[in-house]
């Protein structure tokens, strides 16, 4: 255990860059996600046709495949670069659109199921009364919707914060980049650094799903 | 309660494995003589030194060696195993005895003889630099302070670099790829600026790619290949040595090194002392 405790700085320096890299994907994806839904339920046909072929497309596609075209892809061969003297900022930067981009097109599906709990009458009702589209989704169907899809959104959320990981495919320096090197550093302490970098995601995802349990339980739609 | 039988098993994993450590103290002469079969741990993703072809055959510095050694002990090649040993499980294979003995550009260090024993060295090489061919304001260590610098995860050659710049270098400075391989295009690309780890690994890779890359032959370390053993085997250890200075002195060597660096062979111009213990 002791090469656990020698190394914490840098285990905690890892799992800082894993939760930034969760929450800022998070919150992106959470917004386009919620476009995409708005899209695949609007009554223009081009949008819906839009919306399903990016989620269908990104939604099967292996994130490891998405992480490198935007590292490889994007970054190297297309020189979309967001810090001309930062490696590691621009590494970040490339790494989150691609996990946002992934992450949006599941956040899509479960805003359209949410969707699918509310009422054909609340829409029609909201209709009658001279709403439009927008501030229909907006003011009537997205608040109850949301509300009624906490529990999937909170499963997300801990399947990206284990998805970021995978960015160690393009050189991004959180846990799992970490534990490799520390292996190399600490041959003989394999099995205790694995188990610590285990941890170290129960601690982060465990309350994850706590909360969001007790979020969507409290904010459910009484009907 | 459900945890609690969870935690136990874990810990059974975890003392399983180490328990199985110290099994089996023959010499690896004795195996070779009687099985005629040996099992050695080699890379298969680093070309020049251990790399598996799509045919399903092996290649390499470190094949050429290995063959040779076990040619040397009596096994014919087809009594020869070869088995990826990766940079992190290199120690454990050697003492669990999953392999005979590791040759994956291995480098002898204090560190890793108190768990395992050396032969060789059969090549010395250190840290150094790649760089494109038309490069010329990188010649050294000291000049990578302001430049980008692409390493291998898992690499301690990154390491080197980053405990001599300091942790903002190495969060503006060095991207950490997953193997060297994958650094090549960043370099082609211009993303960075150098690669840099071992000059012979470089020279590998570099050796697919002629005339776009160059080494800048200012190495600044000192890495000792040697072959990997078990602990306590002194007899193969001698075995082995005596495999290797024959090697050194039929010409043999020479000619592996050619073979497998190409034009980066002339980095290499002597065998390296023998280090018996």
């Amino acid at each position: 255990m002791e090469a656990v405790v020698d190394e914490l700085p840098v285990i905690l320096h890892a799992f800082w860059l894993t939760v930034r890299l969760t929450v800022i994907s998070g919150l992106i994806a959470l917004a386009w996600g919620t476009v995409l839904a708005a899209m695949r339920v609007s009554p223009l046909p081009v949008l819906r046709a839009a919306a399903a072929i990016y989620v269908n497309v990104l939604r099967n596609t292996p994130l490891t495949l998405i992480i490198v075209f935007c590292g490889l892809g994007l970054g190297t061969v297309m020189d979309v670069q967001f810090s001309r003297d930062d490696l590691s900022v621009n590494n970040f930067w490339l790494s989150t659109i691609g996990l946002s981009a992934y992450t949006a097109a599941f956040v899509c599906e479960v805003i359209r199921s949410g969707v699918n709990t509310v009422p054909m009458g609340q829409a029609e009702a909201a209709r009658s009364i001279g709403l439009t589209f927008l501030q229909t989704l907006r003011l009537v169907i997205l608040p109850q919707a949301v509300r009624a899809v906490i529990a999937p959104l909170g499963s997300l959320l801990i399947a990206l914060t284990k998805n970021t990981t995978v960015a160690a495919a393009i050189g991004v320096a959180e846990a799992a980049l970490r534990m490799k090197n520390l292996f190399d550093a600490h041959g003989d302490a394999v099995i205790p650094l694995f188990l610590g970098f285990a941890a170290g995601f129960v601690v982060l995802t465990l309350p994850v799903g706590l909360l969001f349990g007790w979020l969507s339980r409290r904010l459910a739609v009484a009907r | 309660m459900r945890f609690g039988t969870c935690m136990l098993v874990l810990a059974a994993m975890a003392t399983s494995l180490t328990a199985c450590a110290n099994s089996g103290a023959s010499s690896i002469v004795d195996k070779a003589k009687d099985d005629k079969k040996l099992t050695i741990g080699i890379k298969i993703d680093q070309p020049g030194w251990g790399l598996k072809k799509p045919d399903g055959t092996y290649e390499g510095m470190d094949v050429d060696v290995a063959r040779y050694i076990a040619k040397e002990l009596g096994v014919p090649e087809s009594g020869i195993t070869f088995k990826e040993a990766q940079s992190a499980n290199r120690e454990p294979f050697i003492q669990q005895g999953q392999v005979d003995m590791v040759l994956a550009t291995y480098s002898i260090t204090d560190e890793r003889k108190k768990k395992i024993s050396f032969a060789g060295p059969y090549l010395v090489t250190g840290q150094d630099i790649l760089v494109r061919a038309d490069d010329t304001s990188i010649t050294g260590e000291d000049s990578l302070k302001d430049k980008k610098v692409c390493g291998a995860q898992g690499s301690s050659s990154p390491k080197r670099l980053a405990d001599k710049f300091g942790p903002d270098w190495e969060s503006k400075n060095l991207t950490q790829q997953q193997g060297y391989g994958a650094c090549l295009p960043l370099l082609q690309n211009k993303q960075v600026d150098a690669i840099s780890t071992d000059a012979t690994i470089l020279a590998g890779f570099a050796k697919q790619l002629p005339g776009q890359f160059k080494l800048v032959g200012q190495p600044f370390s000192t890495e000792k290949y040697g072959v990997g053993l078990k602990m306590d085997d002194k007899a193969g250890r001698d075995a082995i040595n005596n495999a290797l200075d024959k090697m050194f002195k039929d010409g043999t060597w020479r000619k592996i090194v050619d073979a497998n660096l190409g034009e980066f062979g002339k980095f290499f111009a002597t065998p390296p002392p023998l280090e018996r213990y």
